[in-house]
């Protein structure tokens, strides 16, 4: 404003741009504190990964992004399976989940949890097949989690007899077997062991329920803790079924490279660099 | 009689507040199926989809993608507070508003407006919080002030069950009565930003009567936005700022008729300081 008197400009003027620019930055300082702790909370929120959501759920991050905390599904429940997390559960706030120990999912065949989310973080699609042309839905497509047996304190690993879980099963026969192995202990008896097939378990929760032990001895985990992955090297040789999984795979990602790799290996051989040295 | 006269539309305001909260409590309990779900997203006789348009926006901004459903109820939403209720959500459906209203209940009985060090926090703040919100969201891959918001904290508490709600709804009582007047309500709260956003040129406004006002100013000290009294005593207009929660205090405190409800003064609105 003021560029005649040279003298007055040494001091810088706090012109009304300065001062907008300054209160501007003042609240970004403030925010950028605020958003320190509460991205710091939210990510703490997030890292809870043994919760069981209903029916249909997309894959856990994706759900805490889609969830819109309704409780729509919750309300919809008819035996009171599904929970909404309050504040002091240490869950996600306003997320459903459900504890099997206590209700587990009673797997309705009209699912009807999923049809009333707003959002699609229950996706209707995963828990339909297609019956002569129309999508309906099938509850035996719910992969809710893995029921896991901890066979230490399963009693029938002992070798006493006893079929709770394998009973309770609404798919008893694929998702739950009851297999005989020989009681090396005895040397003479059978034991009848309950076996758990990921192909077909939904995760409902009704095995552990039914457990008898004081704290279940099978209880369901979300899937990827329980589940494990080959990976790509590895491949079932005798299934035509896996084989196809050769054709689907990066082979470039499948190449590791390393300093000798790089070269061929007659070159590295015969110049035995790295072989023999320290 | 004309003591429920004086507080008729803070008797209005709480029965459709507690109203609400119990059609969404029976929902859940009775199996009523008027209004089932939250304030996040509800369902209208089963029908009619209703969404915060702030969830979504954070749901977004998060990078969700999701079903149409909640689009459209967000554009119910929407278009209702833009055209008719302005920042109404704020005074008339939000539970905590009757936290803090008891907070700043207790404030005047006590005098504490007269004995407190002035703690000055922005009315924009809640604008700040707002941007900020949407970027955690962002960040986190979470919709960041849904997972801590006391309002469907408190909602949620209600239909499904309390725990810990009553130590957040507590923590906002406290800073409201003694940290901030109408602090969480008028300068934090992002929802509230939102609204008034939405609300800006909403229909339903609250009119002064300028050649009725004594200048008691009895409005300005019970108004929890104050700044948007301007023209008490000045002119006749309409409120026309966004912030007015269209709560009907400043009308009810009134004892000179020189407020009331009306529909926006959209020729006095631009003109300013001359008219009449």
């Amino acid at each position: 404003m003021n560029t005649q008197n040279p003298k007055r400009d040494t001091k810088p003027k706090i012109t009304e741009r300065r001062r907008f620019l300054t209160i501007m930055a003042q609240s970004v300082g403030l925010s950028a504190l605020g958003g320190l702790i509460w991205t710091g909370y939210v990510e703490e929120a997030k890292a809870s990964p043994l919760m069981l959501r209903p029916p249909g759920a997309v894959p856990e991050r994706d759900f805490l992004r889609m969830c819109i905390k309704c409780g729509q599904c919750a309300e919809a429940c008819p035996y009171d399976t599904l929970l909404i997390a309050k504040p002091g559960d240490g869950r996600p706030m306003g997320t459903p989940y459900f504890i099997p120990r206590e209700i587990p999912c009673y797997m309705c065949t009209d699912i009807p949890c999923v049809p009333v989310c707003p959002t699609d973080a229950l996706d209707q699609k995963s828990v339909s097949s297609l019956k002569d042309g129309k999508e309906v839905l099938d509850i035996n497509k719910a992969r809710m989690g893995l029921a896991i047996i901890d066979t230490e304190s399963c009693i029938a690993y002992w070798g006493i007899q006893c079929d709770a879980c394998y009973r309770a099963c609404p798919i008893l026969g694929d998702a739950i077997s009851i297999e005989y192995i020989r009681n090396e202990r005895t040397g003479k008896h059978a034991k009848l062991v309950p076996v758990v097939h990921a192909d077909h378990c939904t995760g409902c929760g009704l095995c552990e329920h039914a457990c008898v032990t004081e704290k279940a001895a099978i209880f369901v985990l979300p899937r990827d803790v329980a589940m494990g992955k080959p990976g790509d090297y590895y491949v079932k040789g005798w299934s035509e079924k896996d084989q196809e999984r050769i054709k689907e795979r990066d082979i470039n990602s499948l190449q590791t490279k390393t300093k000798r790799s790089e070269k061929s290996p007659q070159d590295y051989l015969n110049l035995d660099e790295g072989l023999f040295d320290e | 009689m004309s003591r429920i006269y004086k507080m008729r539309y803070l008797l209005l305001r709480r029965f459709t507040q507690i109203g609400l909260l119990f059609l969404y409590f029976s929902a859940n309990a009775y199996g009523w199926k008027i209004l089932t779900g939250t304030l996040s997203s509800s369902t209208l006789f089963q029908t009619v989809p209703l969404a915060d348009p702030f969830a979504i926006l954070q749901m977004l901004s998060a990078g969700a993608v999701m079903g149409m459903d909640v689009f459209i109820g967000a554009a119910i939403i929407i278009l209702f507070y833009g055209i008719i209720g302005g920042r109404a959500f704020c005074s008339w459906v939000c539970p905590v508003n009757m936290v803090t209203d008891l907070a700043n209940w207790l404030r005047r009985k006590l005098l504490l407006d007269k004995a407190e060090r002035k703690v000055w926090v922005s009315r924009n703040a809640r604008y700040w919080v707002l941007v900020l919100s949407l970027i955690v969201s962002a960040i986190t891959g979470l919709a960041a002030f849904e997972l801590v918001s006391p309002i469907t904290i408190f909602n949620r508490g209600v239909i499904f069950g309390m725990g810990m709600t009553g130590g957040v709804l507590f923590a906002i009582f406290l800073f409201d009565l003694f940290g901030v007047k109408n602090g969480w309500c008028g300068h934090i709260c992002p929802l509230g930003g939102v609204y008034s956003l939405i609300g800006r040129f909403s229909l339903i406004r609250v009119r002064h009567n300028e050649p009725n006002c004594t200048l008691c100013m009895k409005c300005k000290e019970v108004c929890p936005e104050s700044e948007v009294l301007f023209m008490i005593g000045k002119k006749s207009t309409t409120v026309n700022m966004g912030e007015c929660v269209n709560c009907a205090r400043c009308i009810e405190v009134c004892d000179d008729d020189a407020l009331g409800f009306s529909i926006r003064d959209f020729a006095t609105s631009k003109a300013k300081g001359e008219n009449r």
